[in-house]
């Protein structure tokens, strides 16, 4: 397995290289560093000696890929991409172009971001398994098909109207609590509420159907018809056997994800006031700050690989039929 | 096991916590309180941010979003009245108002009414209080031998360190009038992009030259961050006189450089806060200059997580300062003068959370956990209606709550310009000048401000807004090309009139005379979102009113800025929020030299008429007076008959506070505004506890939902496993 692994770990180098090199150019292909410049400065006197020495400060000076001018390997060095991008295979993430150090923002963001995250995971994955078992263990009848049209329902709602209708319902209406906010420690507990269920509630409809159809694929193997020969009740049948084999596409989807959670969710961050990581990428592409882009897109790329390599992992753990070879 | 014996104590228990659960939102502390039990009731401000801050940065920052936390902490020698309009600056860390010498080509010193063009050189003396102390901070803090403590810090011992506040001791010392210079430098330092950088090279003497000399000793060698001190950099433009007093020597005249003084900009900085923020193992923290201010004003950063929460708290050094005893008529009714001469600040503590969504902001302003909060267009019905006489008033609902309303004219204006370059609508013969008042006439800016902003706004006639010198209210202050006067205020001209104009123009019905094509006009603008499309719609339609076909170029941001730095816009929409109000800080807009695609300058019409930049020369040097405003006036009169604009409006700012907010008075020029106000937390408490009692009961009925839902199910369930066990 070793041996796989390394190979893995040797292919994710032209994979991350080459999301750099996409995430450089489709950056520099809508922005130019004089667009970066002007970002930064403001609209209000800002003169073009205050722009090229903004973009001289901050290395935007040099050319993207190329420096023609320079001699030897720096014709190579002496470029935005290589200064700019090359530092990240050493997960050196560098200065935003506000000047933050993007490897602390990043530590700081990462927390509020799991505590939101990781409950969402679990919760849902253990209420859309038992949704789904339910559904499955009253197959063919009307619990079946009206739980299937309310799945259908949960699963056409834009999830801005769960986030809205969550915090009109429990934050408005029945004042339970807090509408947005974040603190550390127990303090947070309450504001992390209301965001988790609204985050399990919205992947209910998608994540029930999805293992429903996984169980009753497993529900015609030979292996069921055989438990049930033996006499056992159905919820034995299915509790046991039918979920501990339906386990690999399972964990298919659930660990890739994992490495994913510290990425952080866009619009639940947003609208409960949470400081996590999906806001810090979304304000800094409306900020037009590359570094934190490239940063943030190296990172996903990293976590990505690394969900995949795990997957491929714990194949082995659930089937032992699987080796990596 | 019976069940009734396996159950019943299980069903007695979850009853029993139902009902602690039900009986709890019953009485006690709301559960939807966002704020730790331990600031209930204190004496805290609660507001919120929806964009978080860049640069704290005094020499950096330059948004509204920074200065009403920078504006607390900072203080630059002058600030405005908080009560009198129109605006006047008055001191603040400074002495007095600063005085002003001017001097000619011999360095003799001249009367204060000389005309600009005999200033070869300006003097600003400026003298600061003695006694101002900067708030505790350790770049102050000095062992038994004089040494800094905190200015050679090692990487190992930090581990714990998030914020300047966690090194001890701290320690403060007295503000002098070298802070000031100081802070002067650093606007030159390259390293940290001041964006007024350039605008005061052009003014201050030496500036330039200090940037390049400074310039030098950063490239000379070593890290570019490390400290260097500017106080051994000498600059021929700034001068420390004493202890308490400075001088900033300003090429030619340049009075309007008074406001500047009362921005953050002119703040102090002391040399050990620069020395201390540039240690490394500090700036790896994010521990900066640039996010941790050192100021001497009523309040000092206490907690910076701009991803979160900004908290501010009393600077214990700050000095303490009067409470306004005068202002305008009616604001002793308004309970303005309630505390005239009482020491501010009033408030322990200011809280600011990011809410970067408005529904989540909003509704936490009606539970009552902010203080005060802006009107979006979603939340106007609900809060606000128009009197019999136009005038807008909280709704029934808002007034039964407490609710109180503020609005207050932005010195700002919105405006739609013609590129005075384009070969259509540009240009300065008769005809270009028909066309733009046609499409002047033709723009309804009155109906656009209904529909779109509310009503929050009022119709420009000029370029000058409210409160600003120079601009005239009534019947000698409109537009009369694109108005006239109905008796009881101006009415826009009828659309036939501008269709006639258009035919003098030679577009007849929207028909080009010369070659008999319709008449396309391109409209630049940045519009990306589902919201733009009913404005450019309307826009279509206004000039659809006189024949023209109107393009809409929407795009974004880099582009546009892009389109109007070289020219290529036709139509565009554009604005400017003032810096000062003073009328040189609107009018440039439309001074020649000032173009933008040639000068890169900020008149985004690239409008020029030598007699108007002749007249701005004078004007901006005159002090205010009658002689001023009768330039001005003929300075009006030009631009109205040119129409370079399409003059748009200035919006209105409307702000609603709950009972419990005291002191709240709309200021559109000032930001420290923190240290006025004033709350009551027992009222606010009280009414957070009466609008905020949980409502559990719908759950409770729920539950007994999902319990006669499950018992079929539980039937259902039991068959089956029987079914299943015999199968």
């Amino acid at each position: 397995m070793m041996a796989y692994i390394l190979r893995r770990v040797l292919y994710a180098g032209p994979i991350l290289l080459g999301v750099n090199v996409l995430t450089f150019a489709l950056f520099f292909l809508v922005n130019s560093p004089d667009d970066m410049a002007y970002m930064h400065l403001g609209e209000r006197h800002v003169t073009a000696t205050a722009v090229e020495s903004w973009k001289a400060e901050r290395g935007y000076h040099l050319p993207l890929f190329w420096n023609g001018e320079a001699a030897g390997a720096g014709t190579f060095k002496e470029t935005i991409f290589f200064q700019k991008s090359l530092g990240l295979f050493a997960f050196d993430f560098g200065r935003s172009d506000s000047g933050r150090d993007i490897g602390y923002d990043i530590g700081q963001r990462m927390g509020p971001s799991l505590a939101i995250a990781v409950p969402v995971l679990l919760v849902g994955l253990a209420v859309n398994i038992t949704f789904a078992l339910v559904l499955v263990f009253f197959r063919a009848t009307y619990v079946d098909v009206w739980g299937v049209v309310l799945c259908v329902a949960l699963m056409s709602v834009s999830s801005l109207f769960y986030i809205i209708g969550g915090q009109f319902l429990i934050g408005k209406l029945l004042r339970l609590v807090p509408i947005s906010g974040y603190d550390g420690g127990l303090d947070g507990l309450k504001f992390l509420v209301l965001p988790v269920v609204v985050g399990v509630v919205s992947g209910i409809g998608a994540g029930t159907r999805w293992y429903r159809t996984l169980f009753l694929e497993e529900l015609g193997r030979d292996y069921v018809r055989t438990a049930r020969a033996k006499g056992l009740p159905e919820s034995v049948v299915l509790g046991r056997h039918v979920l501990h084999n339906a386990l690999i596409p399972i964990l298919t989807g659930v660990v890739v994800l994992l490495p994913l959670l510290f990425m952080g969710s866009l619009i639940i961050e947003s609208f409960f006031g949470i400081p996590g990581l999906g806001s810090y990428t979304i304000d800094a592409i409306l900020a037009q700050d590359f570094a934190i882009v490239r940063a943030m897109v190296f990172l996903g790329s990293v976590l990505y690989i690394v969900g995949l390599l795990l997957t491929d992992i714990s194949y082995t753990l659930v089937d032992p039929r699987v080796r990596l070879g | 096991m019976p069940f009734e014996e396996k159950w019943c104590p299980r069903l007695i228990s979850v009853a029993a916590f139902c009902g602690v659960f039900l009986l709890g939102g019953c009485g006690g502390e709301p559960w939807n309180h966002p704020y730790p039990a331990a600031q209930h009731g204190e004496n805290i401000l609660y507001g919120a941010f929806a964009e978080r801050p860049k640069h704290l940065d005094p020499a950096r920052s330059y948004s509204s979003d920074e200065y009403r936390f920078i504006s607390q902490i900072y203080e630059p020698p002058l600030q405005y009245h908080y009560l009198h309009r129109p605006y006047r600056l008055i001191p603040r860390a400074g002495a007095g108002l600063p005085r002003v010498r001017l001097y000619d080509d011999a360095g003799r010193l001249l009367p204060a009414d000389t005309n600009a063009d005999a200033v070869a050189y300006s003097v600003y003396e400026v003298s600061v209080k003695p006694g101002v102390r900067f708030q505790p901070h350790p770049a102050f803090a000095r062992n038994s031998a004089g040494d800094f403590i905190h200015h050679h810090l090692a990487g190992g011992s930090l581990e714990e360190l998030r914020a300047p506040g966690d090194l001890h001791p701290l320690a403060s010392r007295e503000l002098t009038a070298a802070d000031y210079v100081y802070q002067i430098k650093r606007l030159a330092d390259r390293r940290l992009q001041s964006p007024i950088a350039g605008l005061m090279a052009n003014h201050i003497r030496d500036m330039a030259g200090f940037a390049e000399r400074l310039a030098a000793r950063v490239a000379a060698g070593g890290e570019r961050e490390r400290f260097i001190d500017l106080r051994e950099i000498p600059h021929g433009g700034l001068a420390v006189v004493d202890r308490y007093t400075f001088r900033v020597t300003l090429e030619g005249h340049y009075p309007q450089f008074v406001y500047w003084l009362a921005m953050p900009f002119f703040a102090p900085m002391p040399w050990e806060a620069d020395r201390f923020y540039r240690q490394p193992v500090l700036a790896a923290r994010n521990i900066t200059l640039d996010w941790f201010p050192v100021g001497t004003g009523p309040y000092m950063l206490v907690e910076n997580n701009p991803n979160r929460r900004m908290v501010l708290a009393r600077n214990p050094e700050f000095r303490g300062e009067a409470y306004p005893r005068e202002g305008e008529p009616g604001d002793r009714a308004a309970g303005l003068l309630a505390d005239a001469g009482a020491t501010m600040p009033f408030i322990d503590r200011a809280v600011y959370v990011l809410e970067k969504e408005n529904i989540p902001y909003w509704n936490k302003f009606m539970q009552g956990y902010y203080d005060a909060s802006s009107i979006t267009s979603d939340n106007f019905d609900q809060a606000v209606q128009f009197t019999g006489q136009g005038d807008p008033a909280v709704t029934p609902s808002f007034r039964d709550k407490g609710i109180q309303l503020a609005a207050a004219v932005t010195t700002s204006i919105i405006y739609r310009g013609f590129n005075m370059q384009d070969p259509v609508v540009g240009g300065y013969d008769e005809e270009a000048r028909l066309l733009r008042r046609a499409i002047s006439i033709a723009v309804d800016t009155e109906e656009y401000i209904s529909i779109f902003a509310n009503g929050r706004g009022r119709a420009a006639q000029g370029p000058l807004p409210p409160g600003v010198f120079g601009h005239r209210e009534g019947r000698q202050g409109i537009n009369p090309y694109v108005y006239e006067w109905s008796g009881d205020g101006p009415r826009r001209r009828p659309i036939d009139e501008a269709r006639r104009l258009l035919a003098r123009a030679g577009y007849a019905d929207g028909i080009r005379a010369d070659s008999g094509e319709p008449l396309v006009l391109h409209f630049d603008v940045r519009a990306t979102g589902p919201d733009d499309r009913a404005r450019l719609d309307w826009m279509r339609k206004q000039l659809a009113k006189l024949g023209i076909q109107l393009d809409i170029r929407a795009t974004d941001y880099n582009r546009f800025r892009d389109k109007m730095t070289k020219g290529t816009a036709q139509l565009f929409r554009w604005g400017w929020n003032a810096d000062y109000p003073d009328p040189e800080n609107f009018l440039f807009l439309l001074y020649g030299p000032n173009g933008k695609a040639e000068h890169g300058g900020e008149n985004a019409a690239n409008y020029a008429n030598p007699e108007f930049d002749g007249l701005f020369e004078e004007m901006r040097a005159m002090a205010d007076g009658p002689r001023r405003a009768a330039v001005i006036d003929r300075m009006l009169e030009l631009v109205r008959r040119d129409a370079p604009w399409i003059w748009g409006f200035h919006p209105t700012e409307f702000t609603l506070s709950h009972r419990w907010y005291a002191n709240f008075k709309p200021h559109m020029m000032a930001n420290n505004t923190l240290k006025y106000l004033r709350i009551d937390p027992q009222l606010r408490e009280a009414k957070r506890r009466e609008w905020n009692r949980p409502r559990v009961w719908p759950l409770g009925v729920a539950g007994v939902l999902l319990v006669l839902l499950g018992v079929p199910a539980v039937l259902g369930w039991r068959r089956r496993q029987r079914q299943s066990a015999l199968a």
